[in-house]
């Protein structure tokens, strides 16, 4: 290599015009870390009739975008959009490209690292630059989040990385004129692509899955009964969440067990986790003390779930829970909930 | 390529890790570590689906399930266990120059050893599982259909068709709204996902077959592979270090001055809403 | 059979379901399975201590065995820490302390009888026992268990898991009928083998089945609680008062129970205590009591409060034991059958041993096996060497001995109420200092003692207890 690679870029999601929102939440990362290198920051956009989308980009803060517009971008295929990012990448060398942890970046970083036989380190929720030694710091965890790893690209490039959703924030989109737009060429030909998308089906979301929601309001033994739980049902709803609970819980048949949160249930890592009820055994806790947010409410001021809690409540949940439960209603109304980092 | 007079078969390669069962992991509520030992090894659950897949399309059209771990020799374990599922065919790639290797060193030796497979007879299917759950990374299966130039199918949720004469498979990706309806050709690499199927309980001939099987071992002298690209040599990531997610920072109690529960409840409303409420994008 | 055949008909195949596919894939099964073996000397049905030392036994001794265990792995479904004895255990494992997973030698067994907030104790601590051969030593049986499979594993016994032996294998008629392998939950799920060690453990559905074993009463069923509390190793040296990884086991008497026929137990593992409490089944619905109230209520006796204090709960287990002793020991054998450990109520409820029978009972029955395989006869006639086996050991002999305990303590409740209190009352007044001469106080705690039941009533329990016990 002749010279030293160059530049963070951010790989664009993105179909139809619609951008994944972690793409931008990693132009607003990726500034920071492109300031702190002293580089410049990139996106890069693969689709086509993209020109929309390339010009939002610099609205994120990117000083050059990369693009390639080309009919059999769309819909998103792994093996042409890895054969046109390895493309941009061998002819532009960058230092360090970045997607996003989704389905769709979580499949095509490992197609195009494999070939540009360079490192990956999935699933960041941290990241940071070693500047002397113009290292990515990824960090990340592992074993079922019990453990967190950072981790280094040693001497390929670019160092790559997908970052988990809603780890970082949104940055604001300003006005910015459009500046250097680098094109590329898709070098497939139709009868080169092997795979064919042949249906979309997109799924109202019904009742989700615990490990995936970001609001979860959760009850234990401390309720009493199945009638009180249903205060946890209230509150979840109000939030727009889904309910968790204690095993014991589960056990008294207030609520079925793909509700239960702990060792021997669900690992959550939701963004908002109310604890109502619950004493926080360690085997409740190790499922759940990685919520952004925890409020405990609990009559015992020596509840061990209060040392994890952000915010703690000495209270009778069956009192506190309903008049809760109207003054969030009171508060959203109008409003759409959904958590935000 | 499978035309053996007239009889269609597909012969289905299946990458099978052995993990640490995370579920039960616990941590020191003390030092707050990570506590290793005495945890089970188990099949990286995934790759139980994987496999069970594989079997099922066998079952249907014929031909052989051939099981591959990359792991220390205890990994013998889970792949006897394959076999007592009723695979027919499982092999371990062992060796030092092996340890220590990430997913792009990792997808090498895997594809190394389906490539010698390939010289023996031919694969049609190649099924990996989503993930593994202690590196969870996703990232070793599509690095092996990368290495091989096959289609590369990720988070397979259904087989809808496998059609050996057409040399097509027809799947259900599970995106995150929804699903998607792709045909590719075989060869092709799928990684799968835990709702294409339930695991089906094996006859207990197989069991017990699992249980006399001689698990074959390969090391680098089988597969003479470059090792500068093998282990941590050829691992272009490195952990610098390892650490358990930090201890939440003291909390704040609301309303111990005997504020009344509406007024707690007004406070609390305060603190939160504006974390998880954000205009509709 | 719980088969959960998933219906993939939506699969389109290029050749359609056919019979002659149907035997394609029959064919191809078949091929499979060509090689493995299809019939077995012994199969031996549970993986715990009893079907582990005898499977490990077959094995070395040349007998082709199958054992089959219905939990994930040998141990699986065993979480609880509890006693080992060294010396049977060496006799199936030599030296295994230089193999096993243990937890700690024990060098002191203590006892303690409770009153409502008081303890007697008495202990008796040996340092020779922290040498080889050692006397006895803490374990988690679910890794003990595992260990001892892979023992057997290694001695050439085939292993099969997550199977449940659902029904034994009959051939024969009248006294001809005999067992010629077992019929498991699973698809084409019929082994066959010349004997059967029915090793299941203490529900023994197979061996009633099977016309061997009696229902048992709840009289002779007891129920076990049992929790693990992790604690700092070095907080367990200290508040056990022993050294670096030595350990101590509290058998507990009187109110650890409520007054109920049972025993309570502290053993210390490496950084747990394990904690429990055994009593009958009867009393339990007799006093509506739930056993787990009993164990809290013992766990916060004074005199063992300190001990867990602090601690922390990570396993909890409730259990059937049966406590009927010898009086319940079923037919040990039949024509191609025979009988070992908890499912042929080799327990011995008075001195809290189960395992070391298990694993003696094991052994004989898998030496009587070789023998038989000898001589090629596995009729009654010739398994009948196991219970003379048996009897010649300390396994039915310390059975018989202690045959009436049970009984005795039933029928006699007061052995676990008023004797504990009148023991503190009396150690009260001794090791109180309060300037009474001590002869006084002797009379004193004799008067007390008289209060509460008459000399002949007390003359009559010694007699009986010195008769059971003696
Ligand atoms: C091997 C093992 C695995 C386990 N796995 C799990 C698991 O996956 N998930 C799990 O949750 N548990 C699990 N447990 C059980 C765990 O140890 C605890 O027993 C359990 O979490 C306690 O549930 P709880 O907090 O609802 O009940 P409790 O511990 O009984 O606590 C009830 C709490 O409610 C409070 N309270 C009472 N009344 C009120 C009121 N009116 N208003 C407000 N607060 C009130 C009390 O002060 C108390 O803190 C496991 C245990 C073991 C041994
Ligand atoms: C804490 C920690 C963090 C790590 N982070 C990274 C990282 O960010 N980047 C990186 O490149 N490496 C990383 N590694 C190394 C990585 O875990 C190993 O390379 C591992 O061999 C494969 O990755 P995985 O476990 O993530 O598997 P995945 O890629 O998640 O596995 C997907 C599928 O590939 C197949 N497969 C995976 N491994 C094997 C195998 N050994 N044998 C057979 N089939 C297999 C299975 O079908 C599996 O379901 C990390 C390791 C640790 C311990
Ligand atoms: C709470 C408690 C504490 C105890 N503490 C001690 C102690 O400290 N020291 C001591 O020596 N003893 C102790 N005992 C007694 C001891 O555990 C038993 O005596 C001993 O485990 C008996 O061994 P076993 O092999 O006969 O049966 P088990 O250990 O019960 O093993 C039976 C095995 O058979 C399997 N099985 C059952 N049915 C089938 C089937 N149909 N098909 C396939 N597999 C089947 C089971 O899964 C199990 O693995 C204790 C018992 C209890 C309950």
């Amino acid at each position: 290599m002749a010279e030293h690679p160059l530049g963070i870029w951010v790989y664009i999601e993105q179909e139809k015009g619609q951008v994944a929102p972690v793409s931008w939440e990693l132009m607003g990362e990726g500034r920071r870390l492109a300031d702190k290198l002293g580089t410049s920051l990139s996106g890069v956009v693969l689709g086509h009739q993209i020109d929309k989308v390339i010009n939002r980009v610099f609205a994120y803060g990117a000083d050059s975008v990369y693009a390639i517009d080309d009919p059999l971008l769309e819909p998103y295929r792994n093996q042409t959009h890895s054969h046109g990012l390895v493309q941009l990448c061998r002819d532009h060398q960058p230092e360090i490209l970045l997607m996003g942890a989704t389905t769709t970046g979580r499949d095509l970083s490992g197609s195009v690292a494999t070939q540009l036989a360079t490192g990956l380190t999935a699933d960041c929720t941290e990241l940071d630059i070693d500047v002397e030694k113009r290292k990515l710091l990824q960090t990340r965890p592992a074993f079922g989040g019990n453990i967190l790893a950072t981790i280094l690209c040693r001497d390929r490039w670019p160092q790559m990385a997908t970052v988990r959703p809603r780890v970082f924030p949104e940055p604001e989109a300003q006005k910015a004129p459009s500046s250097t737009v680098v094109r590329g060429k898709l070098s497939l030909q139709p009868k080169d692509v092997t795979v064919e998308v042949i249906k979309r089906i997109n799924e109202e979301r019904k009742e989700g899955y615990l490990d995936g929601t970001d609001i979860i309001v959760a009850g234990g033994r401390g309720l009493g009964t199945k009638e009180n739980f249903q205060l946890v049902h209230n509150l979840a709803q109000a939030l727009g969440g889904m309910a968790g609970a204690s095993r014991p819980a589960v056990e008294s048949g207030w609520i079925s067990y793909s509700h239960q949160v702990g060792q021997t249930g669900y690992s959550v890592r939701p963004k908002l986790y109310i604890a109502a009820g619950i004493s926080g055994a360690i085997q409740h806790l190790v499922g759940m003390q990685n919520a952004e947010i925890i409020v405990a409410i609990n009559k015992d001021p020596d509840a061990p779930i209060f040392r994890v809690a952000t915010y703690g409540i000495i209270a009778d949940a069956a009192e506190f829970l309903p008049i809760f439960t109207e003054e969030v209603k009171k508060r959203m109304e109008g409003k759409a909930v959904t958590a935000k980092a | 390529m499978n035309i053996m007079e007239g009889a269609f078969v597909i012969n289905i390669a299946v990458c099978l890790k052995q993990v640490p069962d995370t579920s039960e992991v616990r941590l020191d509520p003390k030092t707050n570590t990570l506590k290793r030992e005495g945890i089970p090894s188990i099949i990286n659950p995934y790759d139980a689906h994987a496999l069970e897949e594989a079997l099922t399309l066998r079952d249907q059209v014929g031909g052989q399930v051939i099981v591959l771990s990359m792991g220390p020799p205890q990994a013998v374990q889970s792949l006897k266990k394959a076999i007592s599922y009723g695979a027919d065919r499982a092999i371990l790639l062992t060796d030092r120059v092996f340890a220590g290797s990430d997913t792009l060193a990792t997808s090498y030796i895997l594809t190394g050893a389906l490539q010698k497979l390939m010289q023996e007879e031919p694969i049609d299917l190649i099924l990996c599982g989503k993930q593994a759950i202690d590196g969870d990374t996703a990232q070793v299966g599509p690095g092996i259909a990368s290495r091989l130039g096959w289609p590369l199918l990720t988070y397979v949720s259904k087989v809808e068709k496998i059609s050996p004469q057409a040399r097509e498979i027809m799947v259900h990706r599970k995106l995150e709204e929804g699903r998607e309806v792709l045909r590719a050709s075989l060869p092709a690499l799928l990684t799968v996902v835990k709702e294409i199927n339930e695991i089906r309980y094996a006859p207990l001939p197989d069991l017990i077959r699992g249980a006399t099987y001689a698990v074959e071992i390969w090391n680098n002298e089988d597969l003479h592979l470059d090792p500068t690209q093998l282990g941590l040599k050829g691992s272009p990531t490195w952990v610098s270090k390892t650490g358990t997610p930090p201890l939440r920072e003291k909390g704040e109690m609301l309303g111990k001055d005997q504020a009344s529960s509406a007024q707690i409840a007004s406070l609390l409303a305060e603190r939160l809403i504006p974390d998880i409420v954000v205009p509709n994008r | 059979m719980s088969q959960k055949n998933k219906k993939k008909q939506d699969i389109a195949l290029a050749k359609e379901s056919s019979p002659s596919k149907d035997k394609a894939m029959k064919d191809k099964k078949l091929e499979r399975w060509a090689s493995i073996p299809h019939e077995f000397e012994a199969i031996v049905v549970g993986g715990g201590p009893a079907g582990l030392s005898a499977a490990y036994t077959l094995a070395k001794g040349g007998v082709k065995t199958l054992l089959i265990e219905r939990g994930d792995f040998p141990g699986s479904k065993n979480v609880m820490g509890g006693v080992l004895y060294s010396y049977p255990t060496a006799q199936v494992f030599p030296d295994f302390w230089k193999k096993a997973p243990l937890e700690r030698p024990i060098i002191e067994q203590r006892a303690y009888l409770l009153a409502e907030d008081s303890a007697i104790t008495a202990g008796f601590k040996d340092n020779r026992f922290f040498e080889e051969p050692y006397n006895n030593f803490t374990v988690f049986r679910g890794r003990f268990d595992k260990w001892m499979a892979g023992e057997a594993m290694e001695a050439g016994a085939l292993l099969v898991s997550e199977t449940v032996v659902t029904d034994l294998l009959y051939e024969g008629e009248g006294t001809g009928k005999k067992v010629v392998g077992v019929i498991t939950n699973r698809e084409e799920g019929t082994v066959r083998g010349h004997v059967v060690l029915l090793c299941e453990g203490a529900n023994s559905i197979l061996a009633q089945r099977a016309g061997l074993q009696e229902d048992l009463s709840p009289g002779d069923l007891a129920c076990a609680v049992k929790e693990v509390i992790k604690l700092p190793k070095g907080a367990i040296e200290e508040r056990f008062n022993v050294e670096k990884g030595q350990g101590v086991t509290i058998e507990l008497l009187g109110e650890a129970t409520l007054g109920m026929f049972g025993m309570g137990w502290i053993y210390t593992n490496k950084d747990t205590l394990s904690v429990g409490v055994g009593v009958m089944i009867n009393e339990l619905s007799r006093r509506g009591l739930n056993p787990n109230t009993v164990l809290e209520k013992m766990k916060n006796h004074p005199a063992l409060r300190p001990l867990l204090v602090e601690g922390e709960t990570v396993e909890y287990l409730a259990k059937i034991i049966p406590e009927g002793g010898y009086k319940q020991v079923p037919k040990l054998y039949s024509n191609g059958v025979l009988v070992c450990g908890d499912t042929a109520m080799l327990v011995n409820g008075v001195h809290r041993e189960g395992s070391n029978l298990a694993m003696t009972s094991g052994k004989m029955a898998a030496e009587t096996v070789i023998e038989a395989k000898a001589k090629g006869d596995f009729s009654a006639e010739a398994l009948k060497r196991y219970k003379e086996r048996l009897e010649d050991s300390f396994v039915l002999k310390d059975l018989k001995k202690y045959q009436n305990v049970s009984g005795l303590m039933q029928t006699n409740p007061h052995f676990f109420t008023v004797y504990p209190n009148m023991a503190r009352q009396a150690a009260q007044e001794l090791f109180t200092v309060n300037n009474v001469p001590k002869k006084e106080k002797q009379k004193k705690i004799i008067r007390d003692i008289r209060k509460k039941r008459s000399l002949t009533q007390i003359a009559g329990d010694l007699y009986r207890i010195w008769r059971t016990f003696g």
